[in-house]
C-alpha cells in the first residue's frame, strides 16, 4: 500500500468524517483516497477552492463534531497559516497533513523535504503550542494519522502529521489492525462557561447543535467565549493556557524509539532519515550505534536525549539545513551534528557511515 | 534472496506503475517483502521517469535502489541518467525499439514498443511487454504472480490485452538472448 494511502486508511479507521482539501502534489493521493472512501462511510469529502477555505472547511466541520482533517504540502500549507492559527486561539481539534515536498515557494514539486518543521511549529503568528507527529514508514502513516485525532481531541489543537515524499509515494507492506485506539472529545458539562478549563487546562468542547449558543473567535476571548482584547491580563492568561496544555505534557506525549543507549555515536531521526540509520545500525550489529527515532517531533521531549547517557555527539541527518538540529542543540551540552541532505535524495547508508568514520 | 530492480523510461510509459505491479506481486502473491519508490518531474507526460523496487525475503530498511542488479530500461534519455552506471554483473532489459545505445553490463533486447504498437495494436502496453520478460529472465516473481498484480493494477476493460502483452514479454525473452 502507498504511504499516502495508508494516511487515508488510518484516518477512516480514527472514524474521520469530514475532508476538505485542495490537491497538491506530493500529498494528492490521499485527498483521491479520501474522495473515493469517505462519501461510501457517511462522510463528507469536499474539494474546496483553495487551502486556504479547506483549513476554514476544515475547522467549521470539528465545531460539529466531526473529526476533520486535511492535506497538503509546502505552498498549501503556507497558505493554511493564517486560518491555523484561528484553529489554535478557537482550540478546535483537526487533523493537517503534510507531505512536504522542496520548498521555499512552488520549489521541488515530486521531490522530498523535511524543510517545514519549524513553520508547523511557529509558522502562524502569536505565541502558542502544538502536537507534529513524523511517519518513518507506510505502517507508520497509518497508525500515527490515527493517533493524531486523538491527541487532537485530548488537547483541542491542531494535530500534523509531518511526513515526506518519500514515505507518502513509498508503498510498501503494511498490516491493518481489527480496530485502532479511540479516545472521545471532552464535551462541555452543563453549567460550565464554554472556554472554563478543567484541571488538564483543556475545556470540555460545546459542539454546535447540542444546545449551546457560543461564541467562537480569533479575538483574545474570556471564558465565556466573549472577545476581551484589551485586558492583558485575560490575554497572557489565555495564551499562557494554550501554551501550556501542551508543554505542561511534552513528556507523556512523546513518543521516541531508543536503539543502543549506551552509546557514544548516537544518531536522532524522525521521517524517512530514520529508514538510512535503521540500515546503518543493522549492517553494523554490536551496540556501538545508537538511534534516538521521534515519532512525535513537538512539542519536543528533551528528556529523550537523557536515554543516551555516554553520548559524545548527536548527529542528525535530516532534509533540510538543520532545523531540529537546532532544537535538540538547545537541550543538551553533548555536541549536534547536523548532516543535512536535500534536493530531494534520501541519505545514503555510505553517507552515513562516513560521517561515523569521521567522528572515532 | 534480495534484488533490486530499477525500471527508466519517459512520462506516460508506465514506469510507476511497472514497479508497482511488481512489487505488489512479489508482497501480495509471492509473500514476500517489498519496497516501491520512485523519482518523477512535474510533467505529467514526456519527462524522465524512474521507478524502483526492492524484493528481500526479509523487512527492508533502507527504501531506495542504490546499485541495481535488474534494470528496465525503455527510453534513450533514461538509459543515459540510469543506465550507464551499473554493476557489470546486472542484467539489463532494454526496448530496443527506442534504447540505442547498449551497456557494459549483460543485457536482453527487447523491442517493446514496436510489439505493443505492431502486434497487440496499442504502444501503451509496451511496459507490461517488459514485465513479462523481465520476469522470464529473471525468475524474480512467479509468473502467476505477476498475471494477477497486473490483473489488480489495470483498468477495467483492458484484461485481456493486458494479459496477451505480459504473455508476448515471456515469449520474446524466451526467445531472445542474454548478450
Amino acid at each position: 500500500m502507498q504511504g499516502n494511502v495508508a494516511c487515508a486508511e488510518g484516518a477512516l479507521a480514527a472514524g474521520c468524517s469530514f475532508f476538505g482539501g485542495y490537491p497538491i502534489t506530493p500529498s494528492t493521493e490521499v485527498a483521491e483516497h479520501m474522495a473515493q472512501r469517505l462519501p461510501r462511510k457517511g462522510g463528507t469529502f469536499i474539494q474546496m477552492e483553495d487551502e486556504i477555505a479547506s483549513i476554514a472547511a476544515v475547522i467549521g466541520a470539528a465545531w460539529t463534531g466531526a473529526r476533520a482533517m486535511t492535506a497538503t504540502s509546502g505552498p498549501g500549507f503556507s497558505l493554511m497559516m493564517e486560518n491555523i492559527g484561528f484553529a489554535v486561539m478557537t482550540e478546535t481539534p483537526c487533523v493537517i497533513v503534510n507531505i512536504q515536498r522542496g520548498g521555499p515557494s512552488t520549489g521541488q514539486p515530486t521531490m522530498s523535504a523535511q524543510a517545514d518543521m519549524m513553520q508547523c511549529r511557529f509558522g502562524s503568528h502569536g505565541d502558542y503550542s502544538i502536537i507534529a507527529l513524523s511517519p518513518a514508514s507506510v505502517q507508520e502513516m497509518y497508525e500515527l494519522t490515527a493517533a493524531a485525532f486523538n491527541l487532537a481531541d485530548r488537547f483541542r489543537v491542531p494535530v500534523f502529521l509531518m511526513a515526506d515524499e518519500i514515505i507518502g509515494h513509498m508503498r510498501e507492506r503494511i498490516e491493518i489492525p481489527d480496530s485502532v485506539p479511540k479516545v472521545e472529545r471532552k464535551l462541555l458539562k452543563q453549567g460550565v462557561l464554554p472556554f472554563h478549563p478543567d484541571d488538564d487546562l483543556v475545556p470540555g468542547f460545546p459542539q454546535f447543535g447540542k444546545g449551546y449558543g457560543v461564541h467562537v473567535t480569533g479575538l483574545t476571548h474570556d471564558e465565556r467565549g466573549y472577545p476581551c482584547a484589551t485586558n492583558p491580563r485575560v490575554h497572557e492568561q489565555l495564551v499562557r493556557r494554550l501554551v501550556e496544555k501542551v508543554e505542561g505534557k511534552r513528556h507523556e506525549i512523546a513518543d521516541y524509539r531508543v536503539t543502543n543507549p549506551d552509546a557514544e555515536l548516537v544518531f536522532i531521526t524522525y521521517g524517512s532519515p530514520a529508514r538510512t540509520v535503521e540500515q546503518v545500525v543493522h549492517d553494523n550489529p554490536g551496540k556501538e550505534i545508537g538511534h534516538l527515532r521521534f515519532r512525535t517531533v513537538w512539542p519536543f521531549s528533551e528528556n529523550a536525549l537523557r536515554e543516551f547517557p555516554n553520548a559524545r555527539a548527536f548527529l542528525v541527518p535530516e532534509q533540510n539545513l538543520g532545523q531540529m538540529a537546532r532544537e535538540i542543540e538547545r537541550h543538551t551540552s553533548v555536541p549536534v551534528i547536523r548532516l543535512p541532505r536535500f534536493g530531494g535524495a534520501l541519505h545514503t547508508p555510505g553517507e552515513l557511515v562516513a560521517a561515523l568514520e569521521g567522528l572515532k | 534472496m534480495r534484488h533490486e530492480v530499477r525500471f527508466s523510461g519517459f512520462g506516460g510509459q508506465g514506469i510507476i506503475l511497472s514497479a508497482v505491479i511488481l512489487g505488489r506481486a512479489a508482497v501480495m502473491y509471492d509473500g514476500t517483502y517489498a519496497v516501491q519508490t520512485q523519482v518523477y518531474g512535474p510533467e505529467a507526460r514526456g519527462g524522465a521517469s524512474m521507478s524502483a523496487v526492492i524484493i528481500d525475503d526479509s523487512p527492508i530498511l533502507y527504501p531506495k535502489v542504490t546499485d541495481p542488479d535488474i534494470l528496465v530500461i525503455m527510453s534513450q534519455e533514461g538509459f543515459e541518467k540510469y543506465g550507464v552506471e551499473v554493476r557489470d554483473d546486472a542484467l539489463m532489459i532494454l526496448d530496443s525499439s527506442l534504447v540505442h545505445t547498449r551497456p557494459r553490463c549483460r543485457y536482453l533486447e527487447i523491442p517493446a514498443t514496436r510489439e505493443a504498437k505492431m502486434t497487440l495494436g496499442r504502444d501503451i502496453v509496451a511496459n507490461i511487454i517488459m514485465l513479462g520478460a523481465l520476469v522470464r529472465a529473471t525468475g524474480i516473481v512467479k509468473e502467476s504472480s505477476l498475471e494477477r498484480a497486473i490483473l489488480d493494477s489495470v483498468p477495467k476493460g483492458t484484461e485481456d490485452l493486458n494479459i496477451r502483452a505480459m504473455k508476448r514479454g515471456i515469449e520474446l525473452a524466451t526467445e531472445g538472448r542474454v548478450q
